[in-house]
């Protein structure tokens, strides 16, 4: 009888020491999370003042700055939205409304793979195609580049935001005369607007944090650039570089040059989760 | 006659609303008793606090005593583990593990350490399939999956994994709505069989089910007892208007 | 009226055809060219490519074996580290702990995977390469400096770290996975463990054991994305083409022998050899998320049946 008690108990204590275990683990990442975000903070705040945002690097000694990083970035991100999302939405909507045949079955497949598709071979792809033929890196390749890790990602939540959308709102305009693209057009998008723009959105914080598909395909710059044929700085590249360079002064930029990317970054993610707070 | 389950004055709250109004009830020991009402009375409810198996639902909140051999299972000191070993459940959907059938028997007597060797173990599972009346259509197949099994088979499956670790009371809820009729009544059978040894507690919308196997019956109302007498009496002459009307199929 | 709808409803859905066909065609191609580009090296050097130790570009040597080492040993290392650290997040998110916790919680763990890869690179290079040179790597040395793994130089930069920064960064992905798959399992498997008087963990024994495939698939899923993983790990592996059973060695992964060199690859022989590894590393993920996919699916698909 005694040997059935300790087994019991041994039972119980097993199950509260595994709880406590799983909690540790939660708590680790948490803690990762705050540790990595502090350091940036700490680090990032010192360096941060407006001759930075605006400045371009300058020789090691002369200060420098990230204003046409930033100026960069936004470029590509840009010139990314405006051909993803509308390609990434179209695809998404194809899936969600005639996606159950052959086509749409390998369409979705090749966006999952897509998705999973390492961002540097992106990177490479579009050397071989754009910037080969080119013969030179620029603002445009580096925008594709982006474009294209964008478009599988915005596809598939676009697809799941119009899932969502209840058939019967469908067969009630249907019911009415409308032609089906009206009803996708202005009742099945608009019922699904709000996903499909937080899925947007999560893309773009996506791409704004891409750096390998940019090295070798907008390159860098160390000039104000506005034009797509030239090479183009980005933010996240001059982290890099600033990162893995030899001297001190440069490991401060790109502590502050990584606190913006990320303020951008959490602040998109942040906002979605506010816009989608219902769901959870 | 002795009671097994002893329920007074038992209020029980979905955070604000109240679910079950002041419930006072006897079970007696080796009965079947079958608890009957529309759906949405808190029979299921009620079902689900004799063995504490409300407390997984958070908002969830009873008052009042259970008392199951004369301790209250609401105590403060309760071991739910051991609680809910004693007293067993089926469920209204079959829910065998994804294991072979005999990892299912044998899931209950291994966690609880209720075997000396392997052929006891062997001997146990063996015991439970023959009590849930299923050892002759699966004792060639132990080892294939449980999902392989017809859905009559498979909540006998759970009824014989009930068994195996060796509770005093049953609890079923609706274990026989999924099933055809065949199904239903070899589970109806066993009902009847198992009551020699257990407690049965079963919660069923299906009069002629309850008049068939129970010894005594409870009628439930939006979360009230409205009447609890034996079936016999229940089914022919129930004390209550309320009842009747249920019954004869006027509301429902 | 019924002719415009007709004449909409196929200009509308071309439109989208040609959309849904532009990923189509971006998968394809990107095969074609990469085949293409790489078929130089591809045909001179055959198998040997890939078994070869050597990597001598300015000499045409390439052997891309401490490449394909590094990378298969710094993903195994992540995962080693991440697979119980995201399981038990998972299981303490969905089994454990009460909503009010868990929802905060989980958005952390969800924010790690926002974070970019090269933060997390910039990160490692200036505090958690310190870290392990001072403190985990002298603590390895101290207790298992027996095994080979924890032997050598210790530097701060090279496998180890490079591990670990990895598994921080699938850590989250896993996690995301494994969430899912355990939400789905049905609520009837828990109640069905507890009413024979099983504990919480003997539960979530059950739970994890109805979830199994699904959850190799997760993991299969993290080793997909640790395998491509470019940034974090080139800032911090050391990028030195070796073959080194010592964690505290300086090695080299595919993704980020292209991210370091490729830019400067201008004669074509090199070119190619750079491609083929690219190549060699899409192909690999390729299959490595398809078989994920394909387990994580069948498990929502019987939960669901």
């Amino acid at each position: 009888m005694s040997n059935k008690e300790s087994l019991h108990r041994r039972r119980k204590i097993v199950s509260s020491l595994t709880t406590t275990i799983t909690a540790v683990c939660a708590f680790f990442a948490i803690a990762v999370l705050l540790i990595i975000l502090s350091y940036i903070f700490v680090r990032g705040i010192a360096s941060i003042n407006l001759q930075f945002l605006v400045d371009t690097p300058k020789p090691v000694g002369e200060g420098g700055g990230i204003g046409n990083a930033i100026v960069g970035s936004v470029l590509m991100t840009l010139l990314a939205c405006v051909i993803g999302l509308p390609i990434g939405i179209g695809a998404g909507v194809y899936l969600a409304e005639f996606g159950e045949n052959l086509f749409g079955k390998t369409v979705r497949f090749l966006a999952d793979t897509l998705i999973g598709v390492p961002s540097i071979i992106v990177g490479i792809f579009i050397y071989t195609l754009v910037v080969l033929p080119m013969g030179r890196q620029s603002g445009l390749a580096g925008g594709l580049a982006l474009a294209i890790i964008m478009i599988p990602i915005v596809a598939r939540t676009t697809e799941e935001m119009i899932r969502l959308v209840p058939d019967s709102m469908r067969e009630a305009a249907l019911a009415l005369g409308a032609p089906q693209w009206r009803v996708t057009w202005n009742i099945v998008l608009p019922a699904a607007s709000t996903g499909i723009t937080t899925g947007a959105m999560l893309a773009i914080a996506r791409i704004s944090g891409e750096t390998a598909p940019l090295l070798f395909t907008a390159l860098n710059s160390r000039f104000y650039n506005y034009f797509y044929d030239q090479p183009m700085a980005s933010l996240t590249v001059q982290i890099y570089n600033y990162a893995t360079g030899p001297f001190d002064v440069e490991h401060k930029m790109a502590w502050a040059a990584t606190l913006i990317l990320i303020t951008l970054i959490l602040a998109i993610n942040i906002l979605v989760r506010f816009l989608t707070r219902k769901r959870f | 006659m002795e009671s097994k389950i002893s329920i007074s004055n038992l209020n029980f709250y979905y955070g604000k609303e109240q679910a079950l109004h002041d419930i006072t009830l006897e079970i007696p020991e080796r009965q079947v008793v079958a608890f009957i009402g529309p759906s949405g009375c808190g029979k299921s409810t009620f079902l689900r606090t004799l063995n504490r198996m409300n407390d997984t639902i958070p908002i969830a909140k009873a008052d009042g005593t259970v008392l199951i051999d004369g301790k209250d299972i609401y105590a403060p000191n309760t071991d739910v583990v051991a609680l809910r070993r004693k007293v067993g459940m089926v469920f209204q959907k079959s829910n065998p593990f994804p294991k072979s059938i005999f990892e299912n028997i044998a899931y209950g007597i291994r966690i609880n350490r209720m075997y000396e060797n392997k052929a006891d173990l062997e001997q146990k599972v063996g015991k439970a399939l023959h009590d849930a009346a299923l050892w002759d259509e699966v004792k060639d197949r132990l080892n294939t999956s449980a999902f392989g099994l017809s859905g009559g088979q498979q909540q006998r499956l759970c009824i014989a994994r009930a068994l195996a670790v060796q509770p005093e009371v049953i609890l079923m809820d609706e274990p026989a709505s999924a099933l055809d009729p065949i199904a239903t009544q070899k589970i109806e059978e066993l009902i009847v069989e198992l009551k020699k040894q257990y407690t049965i507690v079963i919660v069923t919308h299906n009069m002629q089910q309850a008049a068939r196997v129970s010894d005594r019956t409870a009628f439930f109302m939006l979360g009230k007892l409205v009447e609890y007498n034996a079936t016999q009496k229940m089914f022919t002459n129930p004390d209550e208007r309320l009842t009747e009307d249920y019954i004869t199929g006027r509301f429902g | 009226m019924a002719q415009t709808g007709t004449i909409g409803d196929k200009v509308f859905r071309t439109i989208l055809v040609i959309t849904a066909a532009i990923i189509l065609l971006i998968m394809v191609t990107m095969v074609f060219i990469m085949v293409w580009n790489a078929l130089p090296t591809i045909k001179s050097f055959g198998l040997s490519f890939l078994i070869g130790r050597e990597w001598k570009p300015a000499d045409s040597i390439f052997g891309a074996l401490p490449f394909i080492y590094g990378t298969i040993v710094s993903s195994v290392l992540a995962l080693i580290i991440a697979v119980p650290i995201s399981l038990g997040i998972a299981v303490f998110l969905v089994e454990q702990a009460p909503k009010k916790i868990a929802t905060p919680v989980g958005f952390m763990v969800e924010l790690l995977a926002a974070i970019p890869s090269v933060v997390y690179g910039l990160w490692g290079i200036f505090v958690l390469a310190p870290f392990v040179r001072d403190y985990l790597g002298v603590f390895l040395e101290k207790y298992f400096g027996w095994l080979p793994f924890f032997q050598g130089r210790l530097t701060g930069i090279g496998m180890l770290t490079g591990g670990i920064i990895l598994a921080l960064m699938i850590t989250p992905i896993i996690t995301a996975v494994v969430r899912d798959i355990l939400e789905v399992v049905p609520t009837q498997q828990r109640e069905a463990a507890l009413a024979l008087g099983a504990t919480k963990w003997e539960t979530t024994q059950i739970v994890l054991g109805n979830a199994a495939s699904g959850i190799a698939g997760a993991v299969i899923l993290g080793l997909g994305r640790a395998l491509g993983e470019t940034m974090a790990i080139t800032m911090v592996i050391g990028n030195s083409p070796q073959i080194s059973a010592s964690l505290f060695e300086p090695a080299y992964t595919i993704a980020s022998v292209l991210a370091a060199n490729f830019a400067d690859a201008t004669d074509e022989f090199y070119l190619s050899a750079l491609i083929e590894m690219g190549l060699v590393l899409f192909l690999v993920t390729f299959v490595v998320n398809a078989f994920a996919k394909l387990l994580v699916a069948r498990v929502g698909k019987r939960m669901h049946a």
